[in-house]
């Protein structure tokens, strides 16, 4: 339990020293959401209509960019190797890291995604379903992550491969996350949407570590 | 430190990428005991030491501690050793001390031990510099301090004075001899002439290359 905890905190400090990878993260979800305003040009009403999907993509895409660093820096450095004599199963080291990645990356995102929705012009009604939405969302989303990143260690381009691998599995994440604010711009029920989103979630967290730690056993030979 | 026993694997063969690396190789090591690995380069020192660490596990043959066999319990095993790979597995942004003490929380490992050990290497002075500033030397001894602080029975070195000054060769061999008195193991894959104390075997894994490929080629025919 100790190594558990470790791993995290050790990720957290690591995170807040280089604070610049989680910047670049944020910034990243910034620049690209504030593009889609001025691409559009002054109608708020197209906005709001794409605003779910926008935020939506673009958080996924955010996420993405932080993966190829969450095991790869471990495996060069030989930390891999030290993780995996912490006399923990791997799966649950995949755990950890995933933990530490959703503090670093995917509550930063959901923090800042309901200011992003006043600038896509979101309807009041939706802002509970974006949050609640991106809240249950988000953790699958570094799930998902620590798999496609632990398939992808000692690989070239490991960043690109890792998108190329993490967002198709994401895809029922994105219908269920976005047509759950549609839903309550919409006035309608958006219950179902959710449970979706927390079935995902209650599947993922089981599962995706022991992908995960499979892929990470592979690395170390 | 716990439960010196000893040490033995028998018949070890391991194939890397379907080559193999050597075959039929067998190790003994008694508590208090030490083995060094010496032989060419490429000659398999480095596999044995991940093969005896669990991190890669052998195509063929068996290790026991004591009266039980090691494939019982992989993480006890990975619980009573402590690994020093050929990478130093420092994190450039955290301290030198926060590296050491991080590694040994994710080990499970209590910290009391570790300024004992940076003050036996020397390394007082450069405790609260980020790793990233040291040299490679310097980094080398950090690395070295997390084996000495981690209360471990077996040591595994892979070419532990690799950048080491005279001064820090002569601290590391007291630490061993010390280790040694206590009835620790250390198993060390070196090249040059680091004195392991009395009474320390030699193996050389590239003598097993031989019978591995005789053996490779019997599996292909």
């Amino acid at each position: 339990m100790t190594a558990f905890v470790g791993v995290i905190l050790r990720d957290l400090r690591l995170a807040r020293r280089q604070g610049a990878d989680i910047a670049m993260t944020l910034a990243f979800f910034l620049v690209v959401v504030s593009l889609f305003p001025l691409g559009l040009g002054p109608s708020p009403d197209a906005l709001a209509r794409i605003a779910p999907a926008v935020l939506w993509v673009t958080a996924l895409l955010a996420a993405m960019l932080s993966f190829d660093r969450l095991f790869q820096q471990d495996a060069d450095d030989g930390g891999l190797d030290q993780l995996a004599l912490a006399g923990l199963p791997l799966a649950l080291i995949a755990l950890a890291k995933a933990i530490a990645h959703w503090l670093t990356t995917g509550l930063p995102i959901l923090i800042l995604a309901p200011v992003m929705a006043i600038m896509l012009n979101l309807q009041a009604d939706a802002y509970p379903a974006l949050i609640a939405g991106l809240a249950l969302g988000t953790p699958v989303v570094s799930l998902f992550g620590t798999v496609g990143a632990a398939l992808v260690v000692g690989a070239r381009r490991a960043g690109v491969l890792v998108a190329l691998i993490v967002l198709p599995l994401l895809i029922p994440l994105l219908i269920f996350g976005v047509s759950a604010i549609e839903a309550a711009g919409a006035g309608l029920p958006v219950r179902s949407h959710l449970m979706f989103l927390g079935a995902i979630l209650a599947g993922a967290v089981p599962l995706a570590p022991l992908a995960a730690g499979a892929a990470l056993r592979q690395a170390l030979e | 430190m716990v439960d010196a026993s000893t040490l033995i694997a028998e018949d070890l063969s391991v194939s890397r990428g379907g080559r193999p690396v050597f075959a039929g190789l067998s190790l003994r090591v008694d508590p208090g005991g030490a083995l060094r690995l010496a032989g060419p380069n490429g000659g398999g020192k480095s596999t044995v030491l991940r093969v005896v660490a669990g991190l890669l596990r052998p195509g063929h043959g068996a290790m026991s501690w004591g009266d039980r066999p090691v494939a019982d319990d992989w993480d006890a095993h990975a619980r009573r050793l402590a690994y020093l790979g050929h990478a130093d597995a420092l994190k450039s942004a955290l301290t030198a001390r926060e590296n050491a003490a991080a590694a040994l929380a994710i080990l499970g490992r209590p910290t009391d031990g570790l300024a004992a050990a940076f003050t036996a290497l020397d390394l007082d002075r450069l405790a609260d510099l980020p790793a990233g500033w040291l040299s490679a030397g310097q980094r080398r001894r950090v690395a070295l301090a997390r084996v000495l602080a981690a209360d471990a029975t077996l040591w595994l070195l892979d070419e532990p004075t690799v950048g080491l000054d005279a001064a820090s060769v002569a601290a590391l061999e007291a630490a061993i001899a010390a280790h040694r008195a206590r009835g620790g193991m250390v198993i060390a894959a070196t090249h040059i002439a680091l004195d392991l104390g009395g009474g320390d075997a030699t193996l050389d894994p590239a003598a097993f290359a031989g019978s591995a490929t005789a053996r490779g080629e019997e599996a292909w025919t």
